[in-house]
C-alpha cells in the first residue's frame, strides 16, 4: 500500500490509541493525524486508516464524509472559512460571503486555481459576541468587517 | 454574594491559564476536602445545591449523577461535553482559554463522586487552540499529581483524555457524543437505555457540560445550602450568560441567576445597537425568541423563561433590533439544522430541508401563504417525533418566528392570482 503514516506520525497514533479501551474509538484522532500528514482523506487514505485503526473501510467512509472538517478535496494554502450562521449574520456576514464569492470567485467548497484559497461557507463557530467570524486555516479572525477582511485577504495573497 | 464569582474568579489573572499561576489562585484547593468526603456525600451535596446542568437541558445534576448503578462490574465513564455549538453559545471556550484547571479541578471531584477512572472530554472541532490549550494543562496536572495514578495520595486513579470532534453539531447532544467518542458518525441513541447505565463503550456514563463541572469545586468548599442559596430557589448559582448580535456591548459576564432581563440589556450589554429591540433569542437559536413586550417582565431564571413559553437554555442571548428582516434572520437557522441534522430520523432529515427551502422560495418571491402555514405544520410534526431534540430545536424557531412575526412573512408572500392557482 502506498499510503501510510510517517514514523512521528505512527507513534503519535499508538500513543493516542492508548487512550480508549477499544482501539476502533481512535478512529477520529487518526483521521485528524492523516489530515495533517496527507492534507486530503482519499480513498486510499481511508483504506490505510481501515487497516490501521481496524475497522471496515465504511465505517472510515462513514465518519469522513460524516464530518465536516476532515478534507477530501484539496484545500487552498489558506481556507477560508466564513460563518453565516445567526449573530454573523446580524453583524454582516453576508457582506464577507458576498466578497469571496463574487470578488474572489469562489464557490463553497471551492480551490483558487492557483492553490492559494479555498472556501466554505460553515456554522456557528462559537465565537457569536466578536461576530462576525472567519476562521482561516486554525485562526480565528473576530470582529471582521468587510474592510479588514478584504485587509486580510489582500495580506494573504501579499504572503503568498 | 453577587460578587462571588465561580467560574471567572481566574479570568483576567495575568498567565491565569498556567498551573502555578492558576493554584496560587486557589485552583485544586477543594480536592482536600474532596478526598475526605464519601462520593454519595458529594452527589448529596450536589443535590442540596440544586445545580441544573448548563448544557442547555437543565436536568439536575446530582439526580443525573445518583443515576450510576455503581454494581455493574464495569467502569463508569465521564465525558465532558466542550462541543459547545448550538448558535450564540461561546462561554466554554473562555472558561478552557482563562481556566483550564478549574475544569480539570471539577472533572476529578465529578469522577471521584462517579468512582470514574477515565474521563474524556470532547471537544468540538473548530477550537484547535483550546484543544492544544487544554492538552498542556492536562500535561502540567499529570506532572503534579493532579492526574494520573494515586491524586495527591488519595490512593485514587483518574486519567483524562482530550477528544476532538470534526465539524458537528450533532455530537453535543450527549449519545451522539457517545457514538462519536467510540469513533462513529455521532447519530444520537434511542433512550432508554440510558447513558448513566448504558454509555460509552456500553459501560455506565455521564455527560456534564464543561460549566456544570466546573461548579462543584466551589460546592465542596461552601456546600450545597451556600449555592442554592445564590440566586432563586429553583434557577440557582452562577451562570456565564453571553449575549450577541444587534448590541453595543457584545459580550459575557458571570451573574447569579434571577436578573431583570431589560436591566441587563441596559446594564451590562449596554443597550439595542442600532435601533428599538425587536426581537429576544434567550438561550442559543433553538429556544423560542420573544417580542420585547415579552421582555419586560422575564428575568434570567429557568422558571421565568418556561413562565414565557422558552427556555434559558444556554444562557447565550440573541439580539435582533427593528430593522432585521426576520424571514432572512430565520433562514440562517433553517439552514443551520437543515445542515447539522444527522439525517437518522425522517421528520428531521426531511423537515428541516422543506423548511429551508420554503424560506429559499420566500425569499424569491415565489411562496404563498398556503406555504407560510405549512411551516408551522411542519414544525408541529416534526417535533417529538425523533430520536433526538434537534427537531425540536429547529421547529421552536420556526414557529415562534412564524406566528408572532407573520407581518414580516407575509410581507414576501406572492399574491395569488386566482385562488389555489399559487401552488405550484
Amino acid at each position: 500500500m502506498a499510503v501510510k503514516f510517517s514514523d512521528t506520525s505512527l507513534k503519535e497514533y499508538e500513543e493516542v490509541a492508548t487512550h480508549y479501551p477499544d482501539r476502533r474509538a481512535s478512529l477520529l484522532p487518526a483521521m485528524w493525524i492523516a489530515t495533517r500528514e496527507f492534507g486530503v482523506i482519499s480513498e486510499e487514505v481511508m483504506l490505510y486508516l481501515a487497516e490501521l485503526v481496524g475497522v471496515p473501510a465504511s465505517r472510515v467512509y462513514e465518519v469522513a464524509t460524516f464530518y465536516t472538517m476532515y478534507p477530501r478535496s484539496k484545500r487552498g494554502k489558506y481556507h477560508l472559512q466564513v460563518c453565516h450562521t445567526l449573530s454573523c449574520h446580524l453583524r454582516g456576514a453576508d457582506e464577507l460571503k458576498q466578497y469571496v464569492e463574487e470578488t474572489l470567485g469562489l464557490e463553497s467548497g471551492a480551490c483558487s486555481p492557483d492553490g492559494l484559497f479555498s472556501y466554505a461557507h460553515v456554522e456557528c463557530l462559537g465565537s457569536c459576541h466578536t461576530a462576525p467570524v472567519v476562521r482561516i486555516n486554525d485562526d480565528y479572525h473576530e470582529n471582521m468587517d468587510l474592510p479588514a477582511f478584504k485587509a486580510k485577504v489582500e495580506e494573504l495573497k501579499k504572503q503568498g | 454574594m453577587s460578587s462571588d464569582l465561580q467560574l471567572t474568579k481566574r479570568f483576567g489573572i495575568e498567565n491565569s491559564r498556567n498551573i502555578d499561576v492558576a493554584r496560587k489562585n486557589g485552583a485544586y484547593s477543594s480536592l482536600e476536602k474532596l478526598f475526605q468526603m464519601k462520593p454519595t456525600e458529594l452527589i448529596d451535596e450536589v443535590k442540596k445545591s440544586n445545580l441544573k446542568g448548563r448544557g442547555g437541558a437543565g436536568f439536575p445534576t446530582g439526580m443525573k449523577w445518583s443515576f450510576v448503578p455503581q454494581n455493574t462490574g464495569k467502569p463508569v465513564y465521564l465525558c465532558v461535553n466542550a462541543d459547545e455549538s448550538e448558535p450564540g453559545t461561546f462561554t466554554d471556550r473562555y472558561i478552557i482559554e482563562n481556566d483550564p484547571h478549574l475544569l480539570i479541578e471539577g472533572i476529578i471531584c465529578g469522577a471521584w463522586a462517579l468512582q470514574c477512572h477515565t474521563s474524556y472530554i470532547y471537544i468540538r472541532g473548530e477550537y484547535e487552540k483550546q484543544f492544544e490549550m487544554l492538552n498542556v494543562a492536562l500535561a502540567e496536572a499529570r506532572k503534579a499529581g493532579l492526574v494520573g495514578k494515586n491524586i495527591l495520595g488519595s490512593g485514587f486513579d483518574l486519567e483524562i483524555w482530550t477528544h476532538r470532534g470534526a465539524g458537528a453539531y450533532i455530537c453535543g447532544e450527549e449519545t451522539g457524543l457517545i457514538e462519536s467518542l467510540e469513533g462513529k458518525k455521532g447519530q444520537p441513541r434511542i433512550k432508554p437505555p440510558f447513558p448513566a447505565v448504558v454509555g460509552l463503550f456500553n459501560c455506565p456514563t455521564i455527560v456534564n457540560n464543561v460549566k456544570t463541572l466546573c461548579h462543584i469545586p466551589w460546592i465542596i468548599e461552601h456546600g450545597g445550602d451556600a449555592f442554592a442559596a445564590i440566586g432563586t430557589k429553583d434557577s440557582t448559582g452562577t451562570n456565564i450568560f453571553g449575549v450577541s448580535g444587534h448590541i453595543n456591548n457584545p459580550g459575557y459576564w458571570e451573574l447569579p441567576f434571577g436578573m431583570h432581563v431589560p436591566e441587563f440589556l441596559e446594564k451590562y450589554a449596554k443597550g439595542i445597537k442600532g435601533g428599538k429591540l425587536k426581537a429576544f433569542i434567550p438561550g442559543g437559536s433553538s429556544t423560542p425568541v420573544l417580542t420585547p413586550e415579552e421582555t419586560e417582565d422575564l428575568y434570567l431564571t429557568y422558571e421565568s423563561m418556561m413562565a414565557h413559553k422558552t427556555f434559558l437554555g444556554t444562557g447565550g442571548m440573541i439580539i435582533l433590533n427593528e430593522h432585521t428582516d426576520m424571514v432572512r434572520a430565520l433562514k440562517t437557522l433553517t439552514h443551520f439544522y437543515a445542515d447539522e441534522s444527522c439525517g437518522q430520523c425522517t421528520p428531521c432529515r426531511e423537515g428541516t430541508s422543506w423548511l429551508d427551502r420554503i424560506l429559499t422560495r420566500m425569499l424569491a418571491g415565489e411562496a404563498t401563504t398556503r406555504e407560510l402555514d405549512m411551516m408551522v405544520e411542519i414544525a408541529d410534526n416534526m417535533e417529538g417525533r425523533t430520536i433526538c431534540a434537534l427537531a425540536a430545536a429547529c421547529a421552536m424557531p420556526v414557529r415562534s418566528f412564524v406566528t408572532k412575526f407573520r407581518p414580516d412573512f407575509e410581507k414576501y408572500i406572492k399574491p395569488a392570482v386566482f385562488a389555489g392557482a399559487a401552488v405550484s
